[in-house]
């Protein structure tokens, strides 16, 4: 249980899915102006990266890791190099089931995140989820963990960084650093600021 | 209709760089910069990669409903990944494990999905797999300059060959470790937006708020 526990705070913190491995930049960039909309993304992330992640997980040890279709009598058989079409597609199709659901039974919370979850089918952080949890190897339990714990994590990494935007608005910046520029530098200073956490041991 | 291949190619490199004016694929951009190798590979993944699923799009443009075209893009590029991945895991083994996750992550990068959507899917193959070529090498360009300045100020070397001595191995060189660092290539990539775009102003993004000047009262005497 305190392994889980771990696994957890690592994810948050001490691997931040965009401070720490840059993963979801893109919408990280784009979608950080306020902070509504940013922790609205952050919740899709969240409950998109903890179906996501332990589906892969039991596909991948069931179907494609090697000599994981030996239950059906086929322990020769390794279908790793499909790895990546198949979770690419799972989060795809995933993305377009929780938005018919939540259309369906919960439309006000759809109307809210309606627009995001398009987009997360392309976010990085969702796949770079998936291919860590291959890479490391993770049996279901800590999938489940490390799928809400980096998601939380990245959510986390979005709302902070858009109440600093919101502030730096109003600053006086030079012109060329205007907009994309400043936001890189700030996106900086915040991932030294996680450095700070990977002195951590867990 | 005609078009200017060269422009086609040598537009997206400076004029319209897809990472710093586009804002796409910046992911890797980061991720991969610490070494000179590592970048190098990334680089030539990610154009054979755009250049050959632009022009594999554009083929089928005219017969895929728009309905179901993002799940088609998908299967391209992610086969094309595929076959890259393998490629160097086949002959760059240890490249490969320095990339992790990164080369299977080019799927989800956002310059490949971007150019089919905005390119590919409204011209033929030709010009799109120029286009994809030009966006990859736009790409290149910046990430080979981010990777230079963080392997030759943070290690003194270049592809792993010493460039500059080293204090440690008794030359005069103090490598700066903040560069090996992840955070500094957020610092290079902000510094050369700047630098490009205060060499082309017209890049410059309308900031929201002017601080406003007030006049002087004028004091009297």
């Amino acid at each position: 249980m305190i392994d889980l526990v771990n696994l957890f705070i690592k994810a948050v913190f001490v691997e931040n899915l965009a401070l720490t491995f840059f993963l979801g930049m893109c919408t990280f960039l784009a979608v950080s102006k306020k902070i509504s909309t940013a922790l609205g993304l952050g919740i899709a992330v969240v409950v998109v990266q903890s179906l996501t992640i332990p589906i892969n997980n039991l596909i991948y040890r069931f179907l494609i890791r090697d000599g994981a279709l030996s239950w059906a009598g086929l322990s020769e058989m390794s279908l790793d190099f499909l790895g990546l079409i198949t979770y690419i597609s799972v989060i795809a199709a995933v993305v377009q089931v929780l938005e018919m659901f939540l259309d369906r039974y919960v439309p006000s919370l759809y109307n809210s995140l309606g627009i995001f979850l398009p987009l997360i089918t392309v976010n990085c952080a969702i796949l770079g989820g998936c291919l860590f949890m291959v890479e490391r190897d993770y049996t279901f339990s800590e999938s489940v963990t490390y799928g809400v714990g980096s998601g939380a994590g990245w959510a986390l990494a979005i709302v902070a960084m858009a109440g600093v935007r919101e502030k730096l608005k109003y600053s006086d910046i030079p012109e060329g650093l205007q907009g994309l520029g400043v936001t890189f530098i700030t996106a900086g200073l915040m991932a030294l600021g996680f450095m700070a956490f990977s002195g951590i041991q867990l | 209709m005609a078009y200017e291949h060269k422009k086609i190619i040598f537009d997206p490199i400076v004029d319209n760089n897809p990472v710093i004016l586009q804002v796409l694929g910046i992911c890797s951009a980061l991720a991969v910069t610490s070494k000179l190798s590592t970048t190098i590979t990334m680089c030539i993944a990610l154009t054979v990669v755009t250049a050959f699923s632009n022009a594999a799009i554009s083929l089928v443009r005219n017969h895929t409903p728009s309905s179901i075209r993002i799940i088609v893009q998908m299967t391209i590029i992610s086969s094309l990944v595929i076959v890259t991945d393998q490629f160097i895991k086949a002959y760059a083994f240890t490249i490969s494990k320095d990339l992790s996750v990164f080369v299977g992550l080019i799927i989800t990068n956002c310059i490949v999905m971007g150019r089919a959507e905005a390119y590919a899917m409204k011209h033929p193959p030709l010009p799109s797999f120029l286009d994809g070529l030009g966006n990859g090498l736009g790409y290149s360009a910046l990430l080979m300059v981010v990777g230079v300045i963080r392997e030759l100020l943070g290690s003194g070397s270049l592809f792993g060959y010493p460039i500059l001595p080293l204090d440690r191995d008794g030359g005069w060189y103090v490598p700066n470790g903040l560069l090996l660092l992840p955070p500094s290539a957020f610092f290079l990539i902000g510094m050369i937006i700047w630098v490009v775009r205060s060499w082309k102003p017209a890049q410059v993004e309308e900031p929201e708020y002017r601080i406003y000047h007030a006049p002087r009262p004028e004091v009297a005497s």
